[in-house]
């Protein structure tokens, strides 16, 4: 599954064609309204897609699929680091210790571990120092979840400075573990692989594609989910056989659970809010300034956090609580920045840019004529959002009307009257005729014609779509 | 004018928790005409703030924006009580809101003057008894 490199709209979900239906699950589940069906299949719009997932969890059918690399890609390099997010602990059953995990990693065929947790540490304290020097700033957004930040720089332009400039955990684990290795083994740093295994597909985009920073250090992505069962032959319990791999502590594992990256801040005034229905309310209401004395806006796309990922495994509410259990009696923090010389810079390098990519037109001009159009249209469809033109709203097929990409009959009930219309024009014609005076040369060429228009609209029954 | 848009909206007076839903249309359609973020968070401040009082206040009322390529012009008019001293109502802190709207953080006497800081220009016609019609502007 490979993916197209360097598109700043790039994402991770995928369709399979064979398995859609053309039914509208999807494009009513999207919180964007990037999807839309036509000629009976499902289709992602690049630029409206913030790489959520929550399509891959709703469509009945299975056919959205999340993009992410094989295990098989540890083969392509000399070396490899394995970087563990902490929610692959949160998959275990009874996970007493982290280097079980860890260790199994390693027999799996890993040549060493990072832990993502550790990194997250690190992150936890720069935000720390951050906020207390930008007091007057706040609030913050926190900008680990690569969907939240994809879904302000299209839809909260007004709330992309509040987004706090700092690497996501992965990133700084990333560049900790390629600089380890390179130290350790001399290798180049293209001999060596670093790998993340993921609980969400966002990560292969933001690897392939990072927004804050120009090159991601994560060369391949892999899934929680593949991962999960190859380990468990390899687990063993037995602790005095372990490897002492593990180095992170309760605020670093804890950034698995929604809340938990607050948590590490240790600040008073925050909101966390998960789930991406959730987040865009949050979002909202923070660029109407409707939220006041926050210091901290924790949000994450997916429910629970990064457990309800959809590449993980166990249940996302059931995970949370085995991420409690595992760091119940760990101490609050085992990294600190003093100690990682590798990681020479957390902060963000690159600025992330407003993409206005629902701009109607390319000019103000054109624009405001453009939405006098959508409403106009709009006022003409029956306002049910039945989502049979294969748009989830009448408002977004005017809008896909005007921007070229639709048409008027799309909707079954415009549809329908243009029929009702021409039927009667045709009785009102044959009318005359029966009546006993023959139809003028005009009036059968009317007729022919009215009756040629309604056999193509009534050819465009049963198929969505395919009168386009 | 030929290039401009209208839009109504009615502004139901009995629910605070829809209050804001008109703004909120507002700034999705300022973002589809690609208007500058700045202008469109003058905007939605303001009507926003807007909406509030003519709920708290009012019972209601309609609110009628028209968008052209120079500025936008948001007519706020109710059938309310009317504002016996705008001097006054124009103070930060000055409210007339009744307890239950305070106790649920409505009411601290900052809706007029927030609404004059973010626009480019208001104007107050207010009759005691019969009603009031706030005029913003937000210039493009």
């Amino acid at each position: 599954m490979s993916v197209d490199n360097n598109n700043k709209f790039m994402r991770s979900v995928r369709l399979r064609e064979s398995s859609c239906q053309g039914c509208i699950n999807c494009i009513k589940y999207c919180p964007t309204q990037a999807i839309r069906v036509h000629n009976g299949k499902a289709h992602i719009i690049d630029k409206f897609c913030i790489d959520c997932g929550r399509c891959i969890r709703y469509c009945p059918h299975h056919a959205k699929i999340p993009v992410y690399d094989p295990l098989s890609v540890i083969n392509n390099f000399e070396y490899t680091v394995a970087l563990p997010a902490p929610s692959l602990y949160a998959q275990y059953n009874n996970l007493t210790n982290v280097d079980i995990v860890l260790n199994a990693l390693l027999k799996l065929g890993f040549d060493d571990v990072y832990e993502v947790s550790a990194a997250a540490e690190l992150v936890s304290e720069a935000s720390r120092e951050y906020i207390k020097e930008h007091m007057d700033e706040t609030p913050f957004i926190s900008s680990a979840c690569p969907s939240v930040i994809r879904l302000i720089r299209v839809k909260f332009p007004s709330l992309i400075s509040r987004l706090l400039p700092i690497k996501a955990p992965v990133e700084v684990a990333a560049e900790i573990a390629r600089a380890r290795a390179m130290k350790k083994t001399g290798l180049k740093p293209e001999e060596i692989g670093i790998i993340f295994i993921s609980p969400c597909p966002s990560k292969v985009s933001y690897a392939k594609a990072p927004l804050g920073i120009e090159h991601s250090n994560i060369d391949n992505v892999v899934a929680i989910k593949d991962v999960y069962p190859l380990l468990l032959p390899h687990m063993k319990h037995d602790e005095s056989q372990l490897k002492p791999l593990s180095h992170s502590g309760r605020i670093g594992i804890g950034w698995s659970n929604a809340g938990g990256e607050v948590g590490g801040l240790l600040v008073d005034n925050y909101l966390a809010a998960d789930g991406i229905v959730n987040i865009l309310r949050v979002l909202e209401e923070l660029e109407d300034e409707k939220l006041h004395g926050l210091t901290f806006v924790e949000l994450n796309a997916c429910n629970g956090g990064c457990v309800g990922g959809t590449l993980t495994v166990e249940n996302a509410y059931i995970a949370m609580t085995k991420t409690k259990r595992l760091t119940k009696y760990q101490p609050v923090s085992k990294n600190h920045l003093e100690d990682n010389p590798e990681i020479r810079n957390m902060y963000w390098a690159d600025d992330v840019e407003y993409e206005p990519v629902f701009r109607l037109g390319n000019t103000f001009k054109e624009s405001l004529k453009m939405m006098s159009y959508v409403e106009q249209l709009t006022a003409m469809f029956p306002g049910l959002d039945c989502g049979s033109c294969g748009a989830p709203t009448c408002q977004t097929l005017a809008e896909d009307i005007v921007r070229g990409e639709a048409a008027p009959n799309d909707c079954i009930y415009v549809l329908r009257s243009n029929i009702a219309d021409l039927s009667r024009r045709i009785e009102a014609l044959t009318q005359g005729k029966k009546a006993g005076s023959p139809l003028s040369d005009e009036e059968d060429e009317l007729l022919n014609r009215y009756i040629r228009e309604l056999t193509t609209e009534l050819a465009s029954f049963g198929v969505p779509g395919t009168q386009r | 004018m030929e290039d401009q848009l209208i839009f109504t909206y009615i502004i139901d007076g009995d629910d605070f928790t829809r209050a804001g839903e008109a703004s909120s249309s507002v700034k999705n359609k300022l973002k589809m005409l690609g208007v500058s973020s700045e202008a469109i968070r003058k905007t939605a401040i303001a009507m926003y703030e807007g909406e509030i009082n003519m709920v708290i206040h009012a019972n209601g009322g309609t609110i009628t924006v028209t968008i052209s390529d120079t500025d936008i012009t948001m007519v706020l008019a109710d059938q309310g009580p009317g504002i016996p001293d705008i001097d006054k109502a124009m103070q930060e802190g000055f409210s007339t809101a009744r307890e239950e709207v305070r106790s649920l953080g409505f009411g601290a006497g900052m809706g007029l003057p927030n609404m004059k800081r973010f626009t480019d220009e208001m104007e107050i016609d207010t009759v005691v008894g019969q009603g009031t019609t706030i005029t913003m502007k937000v210039n493009l």
